[in-house]
């Protein structure tokens, strides 16, 4: 398998606090990687410098063997990478089918088109795919609710339907399922393993270990700004090095 | 929960409902005494500026404090027209239209680069310039305090040379003079293109750039990491209102043929932001009976001076009544923004989204009560 994701030696400080320190990290297409580590570990701060909303102070960062240093947010997108983010970054004063639109029209349109004169939800291969991706999270009955009216869980669904929707090369997941409860936590894992069984490569951050070992092929352990390690799953587990960073070097 | 049902179906029939309301201002303003053609010019001129205004305002979410800056442009471009050209309006309208595009353009691609308050400062900013250009150093264009006029001297190519001692020729179209029809000709002319441009709004905002307005309002992040560029999508929505606003500018002076720089004046600037928000932001209609709602107010208020109301108080004891004449007399007259004021404050706090909003509430207590009673 290819790296579809490839990140070497990427530095990045913020005045004298060092957030990223010399970090590789490798992401085979078609598997689900898992980067997890403690608070202010700087998983965040690396998803920011993949989407271009930071970029490192030195060091690559490649995307299918294209470097993602200065492409622009939306470009960066347009080349297939989404990213869902750890507050839903919805459009809340839409409807939900609108808020489907948006992403299925840029997906097929580009980054700019002026179109003044077609509605959009006349557009049929729009809403065939608006039906499809609302569907796979359970949301089309809502499709004429405003998104700012959802619960939490719905709202992340919507977000991760928007991101689907775009048919993207690399999904970058940040706590998905974080603040849900025990019920919804587990829909959202049976609906990423559902995801990934279509051989979607995503990167995902997560702090609830229950879902890192559910969905993950291979795991990158970062702490203060470094990767301690990287593995599979069962090396990870037993990783004294893990435990140090979680526990502070305290004694289990 | 909050649901919304827009069908192309309810789109036409709200665009009939406004073409017939509008068609028939001289005969049901009659009992309110605005059905004259000057007023009624008026109502459809702002109504225009307004429904454009609300494209980049409501739609997109941002405030521009300089839109009156555009009706100058073009209220300027049009007379040079028929100074130069032909007292046919058609166009003097074309031209003036386009040239208040071009100027948004600019406009629009200098203060863009901001959002928010810094956005609106700087189209305020660059209207102010506009305006204080217009009084100095652009005088050979716009010919200062005076206003640009029309003269008997004026070539009009395009008209034939007039004969001797002939006055100024009125604007028409086509030969149809705009005082045509008791002056009826005048107001039927801006109402066709109040029409038109309520119609184009009402496809823009159903468009799929309509749904990228609305995107942009409400999440810019999410469009950037949604793979879109949101800088061309607000500068078209800012060139558009502005052509809307020159447009007004062209019909001002198409009805009236002079062009002064008080039209510039941030004054009127924020006289259509108060339209907007008075009618309701982001509604198709609001923005339309809020231009109406004002400029009929002003007229009313406006009018009416201290002896009227000395007239009015007369029933009470002479002391009493000259006193409250006196205090009612701030809000009236030139005073009248003061009643503006008021009406503005009151409709902000309880009403935010706008006469629009009111009138939705009228409705579903109404629907709610007929429901109410066929359940019972």
């Amino acid at each position: 398998m290819s790296n579809i994701l490839e990140i070497s030696g990427v530095n990045l400080s913020f005045g004298g606090l060092k957030a990223l320190d010399d970090v590789n990290l490798t992401v085979k297409e078609g598997t689900v990687h898992a980067i997890i580590g403690p608070n202010g570990a700087g998983k965040s701060t690396l998803l920011n410098n993949i989407i271009g909303k930071l970029s490192p102070d030195t060091g690559s960062i490649m995307f299918n063997g294209q470097s993602m240093l200065g492409v622009q947010p939306h470009q960066i997108n347009q080349l297939g990478i989404s990213r869902v983010f750890q507050t839903p970054e919805i459009y809340t004063d839409l409807t939900l089918l609108e808020n489907m639109m948006i992403p299925l029209l840029a997906h097929r349109d580009g980054a700019f088109k002026l179109n003044l004169w077609s509605r959009g939800d006349q557009q049929a291969d729009i809403l065939d795919k608006a039906h499809h991706f609302l569907d796979d999270v359970n949301l089309w009955e809502k499709r004429d609710v405003i998104a700012g009216s959802l619960s939490r869980g719905d709202k992340r669904r919507l977000e991760l339907a928007m991101c689907l929707s775009q048919e993207p090369k690399l999904l970058l997941l940040d706590e998905p399922t974080a603040g849900m409860a025990r019920a919804d936590t587990n829909n959202t894992i049976d609906l990423l393993k559902t995801i990934a069984g279509r051989g979607l490569t995503m990167a995902i951050i997560e702090h609830d270990m229950h879902v890192v070992f559910s969905l993950a092929e291979r795991i990158s352990v970062l702490a203060q700004g470094h990767v301690i390690v990287e593995g599979l799953p069962e090396e990870i587990k037993g990783d004294p090095r893990v435990k140090e960073a979680y526990l502070g070097g305290a004694e289990v | 929960m909050a649901k919304s049902t827009i069908t192309p179906r309810s789109d036409l029939t709200l665009f009939l409902a406004f073409t017939a309301v509008v068609l028939a201002m001289p005969i049901w303003l009659q009992p309110f005494g605005a059905a004259y053609p000057d007023l009624m010019q008026k109502f459809a001129i702002f109504g225009l500026f307004a429904i454009g205004f609300n494209i980049l305002f409501g739609q997109t979410g941002y405030l521009s404090f300089g839109h009156a800056a555009f009706i100058g442009v073009g209220s300027y471009a049009t007379v040079w027209i028929f100074k130069l050209m032909t007292m046919n309006v058609i166009p003097a309208i074309i031209f003036g239209t386009l040239v208040a595009g071009i100027f948004s353009l600019v406009i629009g691609f200098i203060c863009l680069r901001r959002t928010g308050i810094y956005f609106s400062i700087l189209t305020l900013a660059l209207a102010q310039m506009s305006y204080n250009l217009a009084y100095s150093v652009l005088t050979p264009i716009t010919n200062g305090e005076t206003g640009l006029q029309l003269t008997t001297a004026d070539p009009r190519v395009l008209d034939g040379a007039a004969e001797a001692g002939a006055g100024i020729p009125p604007t028409n179209v086509f030969g149809i003079e705009m005082g045509a029809w008791d002056g009826l000709f005048g107001f039927y002319f801006c109402a066709f293109f109040l029409i038109v441009g309520f119609y184009i709004s009402i496809r823009i905002t159903r468009s799929s750039f309509g749904s990228m307005l609305r995107g942009i309002k409400t999440n810019q992040t999410r469009m950037m990491y949604t793979g879109l560029n949101t800088r061309p999508y607000k500068l078209a929505a800012f060139v558009i209102s502005g052509m809307y606003a020159g447009l007004a500018g062209c019909l001002m002076a198409a009805v009236d043929p002079l062009a002064g720089a008080e039209r510039m004046q941030w004054t009127a600037s924020g006289e259509v932001v108060l339209m907007t928000i008075l009618g309701g932001i982001g509604t198709l209609v609001g923005p339309v009976v809020g231009a109406a709602v004002i400029k009929y107010a002003e007229n009313i208020f406006s009018a009416i001076d201290k002896s009227v109301l000395v007239d009015l108080f007369s029933f009470l004891p002479d002391t009493l009544g000259t006193f409250i004449a006196s205090v009612v007399s701030l809000f009236v007259g030139k005073g009248w923004h003061l009643t503006l004021g008021l009406l503005f404050m009151l409709v902000v706090i309880f009403l935010p989204g706008g006469i629009m909003e009111g009138i939705e509430r009228i409705k579903r207590r109404f629907f709610d009560k007929t429901q109410k009673d066929g359940a019972e």
